[in-house]
């Protein structure tokens, strides 16, 4: 018994196979398996006016709450292996990560573009897992997608998937937080525990060994820094440790306010799980990356009032005092130990590589 | 998990760190000259600052236990040479990515296309062979008496699951030579040694009593924590203080007299004791540790030929001089300048477990 019958109707010159399951070459042709893609996908999940009306542009309107105020524009591209990690995957991440470098400025993150470079091969179902987990990110931080692009390069050619976002922000005028304003005499405070992200995707990858509960702490911070900004008038800056880590953010910021940074090791919270895979890498804690936390630097009278306000925060739990903006050494950063010795603090220097023994 | 960072944080207690630095203080009455073996143990030792808590007549100096720095410039490139070749998958442990060979590192070949992984495990490396049977998988051997028994283990499995494709390049150098290099150098400054824990863990301490008898001089088995460093540190001058020379053990944690017996058969089985060249100090005999005959298919360095490479050392690079303890990365006059960690001249920049690295990254505190 033959179950169809083939149907000779229409065109049956070579079309492309509508591929169901998996990214191919045609996903990026501009076609009609482009378009079905985008709606299937991603105008299934960022559901807002500006994806509905189906441009190549969104017109959005300006915040009329504050009229007064500068756009903050920030890009970010991303990468990562493997694209779901646990706390995470790239789709929160290519959010969070554009939110947060808006946010740092103090501004509040509105719109959020992303562009996809899809590699053949891609599972569908994976796209609309990582589709479906940016929308609820962007809900989460309350941040519309408002449009995007998508190409697909050969197979071999990426990394099963890229997704560079660009966020628009609103700054009200009174607003004022650089990297270049940190003062001698400020505290520095640490909105959580560091090293979360870097040791989870690392375990994630399954080549370290042994495996750990630990969870990426990818998220959105911009709540948590409006609650700042709301209460407390002097901050001055504000910086998420992604790559580098700490250590690495820190040093800019040192340099940038041409001051100098002293903290204290025994006060930077660092998770049990996060220390013992750095003891058993030969890692520093200070080195690895974060997508969830962010270094406050603001006038000492503020101190307890930050820390209450960030612990309040559900990505603020763990908030800490580390240290103090010094008028020695500018941009340089030291590290005090519970021994009462010092040490220097260096940006780090290329790859991040475990050692030998 | 948990519990490492717990037993870890006990070995870092700062009440503990005073009383023990209070004694040594107490104790100490002239100069002394130690040096640390390991570069495990300078690194920790400039992570905490130990060096600035230490009365000033003692002076530590770096020994020559970084295995990625002591691995002789020419072996680098022969790795370079093999990892270049389109058939081969090289296999690191990570440090070694970053040294320079004469030309490049193996960063730049990665960049170039040649197929490089960093590896934790020697054996990691075999499962890489098993996975890629069309690949010549090559691991880079490198390494003290604690990795070459994983190093033979690994050569034992290839054997086991009678894989071809499998081999390693040999760098591999063992402690007491190199002691009886530095003690017997008319140069030498050194008094005490605190031994390499790690080592010792694997080969125990019974190799290091004729050390001891010979050159008069205290042998203390040290691990690496803040308070293992400074119980060495104060037993070593103990010994000096009261004019004793014997080996001790600091490290009875981890360490017995006679080590791990299977470990030191398993490198028996596979390897000899060998000639080698260590990078900045030269040929120190019989302190090797090279594949034994029967292993010989396993050897990298005659598969693939390249055993006539023969390199130079970069002129300004005093890589040689720090390695023995004779001076220090400030007396270098490319420290910190032509040479960094981004751009190091010499292996000890490189690894970070070398004595340049750690200056340069721990050590400019004197600068508060």
């Amino acid at each position: 018994m033959v179950d169809q019958i083939p149907t000779f109707e229409g065109p049956v010159c070579p079309l492309p196979l509508k591929n169901e399951t998996t990214i191919v070459m045609g996903h990026g042709s501009g076609g009609l398996m482009t378009h079905n893609l985008i709606q299937e996908v991603f105008q299934a999940h960022f559901q807002n006016s500006f994806i509905k009306a189906g441009n190549d542009f969104a017109n959005t309107p300006i915040p009329d709450t504050n009229p007064n105020g500068r756009l903050s524009i920030s890009t970010d591209g991303h990468i990562i292996s493997p694209i779901f990690f646990p706390g995470g995957d790239i789709g929160r991440l290519a959010i969070c990560g554009t939110v947060n470098d808006i946010s740092m400025s103090g501004s509040t993150p509105l719109y959020i573009t992303a562009s996809f470079i899809l590699e053949e091969g891609l599972q569908i179902t994976d796209l609309e897992r990582i589709a479906f987990s940016m929308q609820k990110t962007a809900e989460e931080a309350g941040v519309e997608i408002v449009a995007g692009d998508t190409k697909v390069v050969e197979k071999g050619k990426g990394d099963g998937i890229f997704i560079s976002t660009t966020g628009i922000g609103w700054l009200p005028n009174n607003v004022e937080i650089r990297g270049d304003l940190a003062q001698p005499g400020d505290v520095i405070l640490v909105s959580g525990t560091i090293g979360d992200h870097g040791i989870a995707v690392l375990s994630a990858r399954g080549d370290l060994g042994f495996e750990t509960d630990l969870k990426s702490d990818v998220a959105p911070l911009n709540q948590l820094i409006q609650s700042l900004i709301e209460t407390i008038p002097e901050i001055h800056v504000l910086r998420d440790p992604t790559r580098g880590g700490l250590a690495t953010t820190l040093n800019e910021i040192a340099r940038q306010s041409n001051v100098g940074l002293m903290i204290y090791d025994e006060m930077i919270p660092v998770n049990s799980t996060v220390q013992s895979a750095c003891e058993m890498l030969g890692f520093d804690p200070l080195y690895v990356a974060n997508e969830g936390k962010v270094v406050v630097i603001l006038s000492k009278e503020y101190k307890e009032k930050a820390l209450e306000i960030m612990r309040l925060n559900d990505h603020g739990k763990n908030a800490a005092f580390i240290g103090e903006v010094v008028p020695i050494h500018p941009g340089h950063v030291v590290l005090r130990t519970s021994f009462g010795t010092t040490r220097m603090l260096e940006m780090m220097s290329g790859e991040m590589l475990p050692r030998i023994c | 998990m948990n519990k490492i960072s717990d037993f870890s944080k006990s070995f870092r207690d700062s009440h503990l760190v005073r009383g023990l630095v209070d004694e040594i203080k107490r104790i100490t009455t002239q100069n002394w000259v130690m040096m640390e073996i390991c570069g495990g143990q300078t690194h920790a030792i400039m992570q905490y600052g130990l060096d600035q808590l230490l009365p000033e007549q003692i002076e530590l100096v770096h020994g020559p236990g970084c295995p990625v720095c002591v691995t002789p410039l020419d072996q680098i490139d022969r790795g370079h040479a093999i990892a270049s070749l389109p058939e081969v998958i090289f296999c690191s442990f990570g440090d070694m990515l970053r040294v320079p060979g004469s030309e490049v590192d193996l960063f730049t070949l990665r960049a170039r296309g040649a197929q490089i992984r960093v590896v934790y495990s020697p054996l990691d490396a075999v499962k890489i062979a098993q996975e890629n049977p069309d690949k010549q998988i090559v691991f880079f051997a490198i390494g003290f008496e604690t990795t070459v028994p994983a190093n033979a283990a690994s050569v034992l499995q290839a054997k086991a699951l009678g894989l071809k494709n499998y081999s390693i390049l040999v760098s591999q150098v063992t402690v007491p030579p190199a002691m009886h290099a530095i003690l017997s150098s008319p140069q030498n400054r050194v008094q005490a040694f605190l031994a390499a824990g790690h080592v010792c863990a694997i080969m125990g301490y019974w190799e290091y009593h004729p050390i001891a008898d010979q050159y008069k001089i205290p042998i203390v088995v040290t691990g690496f924590e803040p308070l293992d460093l400074l119980q060495g540190i104060l037993l070593s001058i103990r010994q000096l203080e009261k004019n004793e020379h014997f080996v001790e053990n600091a490290y009875t944690r981890a360490v017995t007299e006679s080590g791990n017996q299977v470990a030191q058969k398993t490198i028996q089985q596979v390897f000899e004791p060998c000639d080698r060249n260590w990078r900045g100090i030269g040929r120190i005999p019989q302190s090797g540790l090279g594949l034994r005959k029967e292993y010989a298919f396993y050897d990298a360095e005659k598969r693939f030929q390249v055993g006539h490479i023969q390199t130079r050392e970069h002129e300004v690079c005093i890589a040689g001089e720090i390695l023995q303890g004779l001076k220090k990365p400030f007396d270098c006059p490319a420290f910190g300048k032509q040479c960094n960690p981004t751009k190091p001249l010499g292996a000890p920049m490189v690894s970070s477990e070398g004595a340049c690295n750690a200056y340069f990254r721990f050590s400019k505190s004197t600068i508060s």
